[in-house]
């Protein structure tokens, strides 16, 4: 019984983590593409009037209002096909969360509790094969939409997600060789040691030309620019998509999102190190755990007291600027770090000795190594929109000549070589 | 291991349940109002023309078949390379080798390809003269150079 409700948390953990990451990130996209673009960008959607967050209330409005959207289907499509699509798409981007670890084991008296929610020994081979089965769903937007431009968009995308899959495989065989291992987990478990003494034993260090193949060949199977020939604004409208709207086209959108956020948790997984904080392994953390809070609790005292100071300040500067309700925003989020710093200061007074006990330490270092899991995978997701407002396009003859021409024999090259160098440090 | 492919057919489950129920909420909420217009397939505002099932272009049944071969490659490598560190100490540096021979009967295989010119994705006549072949260079250089002084010293060839 026990183990269903554990089973059945981390879904849930999982799956709210998505949908929060997912959220943080489209805003991340506009308001990142604004900052890039030396624009302001998105910031009229509010709560009552007040908040604002600076744009991120504008996701959610963003779904709502496709939500109330009519779902326009145009009369020739194949309807069990053209239904089927997005929810293919969706699912597999969600599915593919299931071996992904987000956490040092729980050990609760006897019983060890895998932070991750299926413990497959097959792991990266699952990855594999659920990625590549994405594919699917854009193939069959693009044909049953009865349409030239998504033709051609799903077409394109299948030719570019199998080309890079191989490159994607090959960059994977070699961390194989590497690890030893099919388990994501005893990967990450095993990039906690130290490489010459002093830098983390992480993927990236050891796989350097693996990585930059995995991380091209993620984006081209992730669809994003600039490998994102499916979609060519200029060329083809959008792509796969055009014939979507209303709630189907949203989760269309989420899906490429969600997928994008479990390629980011896989790069921070296999190259740098997953959960693992860098140079404090588990035992480490378990055994300075009050220390490590205490400070945790100081630092965050001093950073909330700071921003409250601040928003107070903006607060008293931008009165009666607007004249109507905005003004209170920093009011409002002033009031809220305010008193999580008394809360923080509260803590460190009632907790002053720090004895959290063998329990509490082992709790505290699952969630150090929770919250740098979620650090590593933001940042990664960041890079996907960094580089999409960075980076051109690519032509499609290019994109085939850099899958084929250089990544394949690169990649065999870094696996021919790995496979040397294990050969002879045996 | 039961359990925890059964953890991964309650998550497929749950993430299925997530969209059926966005998908029926949408339904609920939105209008409902078809009419000839909204049903015809977009082209950019213009009146359809032709059939959507246009002819596309051969060379990515190519990169189809390429696929195949490549990706069993890869999957014929994967248990090998889970167990070659266990390997090398039973079948020492035979274990490497055997690997180098069969990567390299695929790589015959890639070469084949690629000199027969398939992995190019840009075929066209072959060229006739020398302005040509510049065109050809400057076309593959892949250097659309939004740097001025480029653009001023290199003209762009005629008909590319």
């Amino acid at each position: 019984m026990a183990e269903i409700a554990w089973a059945l948390g981390k879904i849930l953990f999982m799956l709210v983590f998505v949908f929060t990451v997912l959220v943080v990130m489209i805003w991340g996209e506009r308001k990142g593409s604004a900052f890039i673009q030396d624009r302001i960008g998105p910031n009229r959607a509010s709560i009552g009037g007040v908040i604002r967050l600076g744009g991120l209330v504008h996701p959610v409005a963003d779904v709502l209002k496709l939500l109330f959207k009519e779902d326009l289907v145009p009369g020739a499509v194949n309807r069990f096909f053209y239904t089927m699509a997005p929810f293919v798409v969706m699912v597999i981007a969600l599915v593919t969360f299931a071996v992904l670890p987000f956490g040092d084991a729980i050990y609760l008296g006897d019983k060890v509790i895998p932070l991750r929610i299926a413990d497959l020994d097959v792991g990266i081979l699952y990855l594999l094969a659920i990625t590549s089965l994405s594919v699917y769903g854009i193939v069959l937007a693009g044909w049953a939409s009865n349409n030239k431009y998504t033709f051609l968009g799903g077409i394109r995308s299948t030719a570019q997600m199998i080309s890079y899959e191989i490159n994607m495989g090959l960059a994977v065989l070699a961390l194989l060789l590497v690890y030893g291992s099919t388990r994501v987990d005893a990967m990450v478990v095993e990039q906690g040691q130290l490489l010459f003494g002093f830098l983390p034993r992480w993927g990236v260090f050891l796989q350097p030309l693996g990585f930059v193949l995995f991380l091209t060949s993620v984006f081209a199977e992730t669809n994003r620019t600039p490998f994102d020939l499916a979609e060519g604004e200029s060329e083809l409208v959008s792509g796969y998509n055009i014939e979507y709207s209303s709630m189907k086209f949203a989760l269309f959108f989420m899906a490429e999102y969600a997928s994008m956020i479990v390629a980011a948790g896989f790069i921070s997984s296999l190259y740098f190190g997953g959960w693992q904080v860098p140079w404090l392994d588990t035992i480490t953390l378990r055994e300075h755990a009050g220390t490590f809070l205490g400070v945790s609790l100081w630092v965050g005292a001093v950073f909330n007291l700071l921003f409250a100071a601040l928003l107070w300040k903006r607060y008293r500067r931008e009165r009666g600027l607007l004249g109507d309700r905005r003004e209170l925003e920093p009011l409002v989020l002033g009031i809220v770090f305010f008193i999580l710093a008394l809360v923080c200061l509260g803590a460190v007074v009632i907790a002053s000795p720090w004895n959290l006990g063998e329990q509490g330490a082992a709790h505290f270092a699952t969630v150090v190594q929770v919250l740098s899991f979620i650090l590593k995978t933001l940042f990664f997701s960041w890079l996907f929109i960094w580089v999409r407002w960075t980076l051109p396009r690519f032509r499609y003859d290019q994109l085939m000549k850099l899958g084929w021409q250089l990544m394949l024999p690169l990649g065999l090259l870094n696996f021919f070589v790995t496979a040397a160098v294990v050969l002879l440090a045996r | 291991m039961q359990l925890h492919f059964a953890t991964v057919f309650v998550f497929l489950a749950l993430a299925v349940g997530f969209a059926v129920i966005a998908m029926v909420i949408s339904w609920a909420l939105r209008p409902k109002k078809p009419g000839t217009v909204k049903e015809s397939p977009y082209e950019c505002g213009e009146q359809p023309e032709g059939s959507p099932w246009i002819r596309f272009n051969v060379r990515f049944y190519l990169i189809a078949l390429f696929f195949i071969v490549f990706d069993v490659e890869v999957v014929f490598l994967l248990p090998w390379a889970v167990v070659f560190k266990e390997m090398l100490a039973v079948l020492g540096s035979f274990a490497f080798w055997e690997m180098v021979i069969f990567i390299a009967i695929l790589l015959v295989g890639l070469a084949y390809v690629w000199g027969k010119g398939d992995l190019a994705w840009v075929k066209g006549l072959p060229p006739r003269d020398e302005e040509d072949l510049e065109a050809l260079s400057w076309y593959e250089s892949g250097r659309f150079s939004t740097d001025r002084r480029s653009v001023h010293t290199s003209a762009k060839p005629e008909g590319v």
